[in-house]
């Protein structure tokens, strides 16, 4: 009975995550994250170094958040405060994480560092601690979710940024190129994203 | 750096317009846009906070140290988003209860934090204060106009009311109110304004 219900958890979770990345992708139907994705998504190496980055600190900050929230903020009657706490939670993590990369791996640091300071204003993250607070969500639940929209963020910018390096912008009509042609591109990613949706009730 | 007040708005406006010329701050808005009324609202927000915020930032700008600056300004920011989270939730509750997790996410607004950076760490108060004004309303009318496009065509309304004889004429476009149409939409505008700066700078030649 114990195993059953064990699978069942597990099961749980992995419906959290896939629904979080794929149904209702963060950055093609919830639109967050994209003034880092347009800026970024040139190439598909660099657009895989910050997805992985966003990946990580969404998962982390959605945890952390969520504990600060129902055992700091709550008890406290503080929920008004969960705007600025939730910022303060985040860009500290990024700090604290650079410091760490910084201090024990050069390498990564060298090939991460210049997007840290992007991490802290990516709506992404912040955007999936506030839309966590709107579901019934346990701990592990909550850190499903984070992983899981942040899984969707990378996969959304990886595969723009590879769309995007294949471009020739040259044939393109004046004034389109750039922003304009990646925001169509991302339309038409979107619609194929909107095919996702009903698949799965959360 | 002396602009004058007309400069800066022509600036926020036109020539340094947010969205599509500097392509900042679209993640938190585009969400907002298939509601006209729901655009309005988030549009009142992210002017008061860019003004304001830059505002304060200009005022402390000499006494933030450089290392920590970023997180004061996101600080001050958060403190402002927090007013109109709280002043929209007291107005109106029923549109609180859909945009409130976009209102949050002015925060991370990459206008607000560009423009404390860029604008109001060396300008003086009132420029700031100006300068964040012009860059909201440039904002806004962008906003305002993928709007007017997206309600219509998705729910054949405008400000809620339907249009008129819209069962003679209208027919649904679902997909200009669920994410792709926002982003075809923004395209256009990018688009249609780029093309028309090109034209305008090779006339003054």
């Amino acid at each position: 009975m114990e195993a059953y219900q064990e699978t069942n958890f597990f099961a749980t979770l992995f419906i959290i995550f896939i629904s979080a990345g794929l149904t209702n992708n963060i950055l093609l139907a919830r639109f967050l994250g994209m003034c880092s994705c347009l800026g970024v998504s040139k190439k598909v190496d660099t657009s895989v170094g910050l997805g992985a980055a966003v990946t990580f600190v969404t998962a982390t900050t959605a945890a952390l958040n969520y504990l600060v929230y129902y055992y700091i903020l709550v008890p406290l009657g503080l929920e008004f405060l969960k705007l600025i706490t939730f910022i303060v939670v985040i860009a500290a993590f990024t700090q604290f994480i650079e410091m760490v990369i910084e201090r024990y791996s050069i390498k990564l640091y060298n090939s991460l560092g210049i997007f840290l300071p992007l991490i802290t204003v990516n709506c992404a993250i912040l955007g999936i601690s506030l839309f966590m607070l709107n579901k019934p969500y346990g701990f592990w639940e909550s850190f499903a979710y984070g992983l899981g929209g942040g899984f969707g963020w990378f996969l959304a910018i990886a595969l723009i940024g590879g769309i995007r390096e294949k471009i020739n912008e040259k044939f393109l009509p004046e004034g389109l190129a750039g922003p304009g042609i990646t925001l169509i591109i991302i339309g038409i990613m979107s619609l194929a994203f909107v095919g996702f949706s009903g698949m799965i009730k959360i | 750096m002396a602009d004058t007040p007309k400069q800066i708005f022509i600036k926020g406006i036109w020539k340094d317009n947010p969205v599509f010329r500097q392509v900042l701050g679209i993640c938190s808005s585009l969400a907002v846009t298939n509601l006209l009324t729901n655009t309005l609202f988030m549009a009142f927000g992210v002017m008061f906070v860019t003004a304001f915020s830059n505002f304060t930032v200009s005022l402390l700008r000499d006494h933030i140290p450089a290392r920590i600056r970023m997180i004061v300004q996101v600080l001050i920011i958060a403190s402002y988003v927090m007013i109109v989270d709280i002043l929209i939730k007291a107005v109106n509750p029923d549109i609180h209860r859909f945009i409130g997790p976009y209102v949050g996410l002015i925060i991370t607004n990459c206008i607000i934090m560009g423009r404390a950076e860029a604008f109001a760490s060396q300008n003086t108060p009132w420029l700031s204060f100006l300068d964040g004004l012009a860059m909201g309303i440039g904002y806004s009318l962008v906003l305002i106009v993928i709007a007017l496009v997206r309600e219509p065509m998705g729910f054949g309304t405008l400000l809620g009311f339907p249009l008129p004889g819209r069962e003679i004429w209208w027919h649904q476009w679902t997909i200009m109110v669920m994410a792709p149409g926002a982003f075809f939409m923004l395209a256009i505008v990018t688009w249609i304004s780029r093309k028309i700066q090109l034209n305008l700078e090779k006339g003054g030649k």
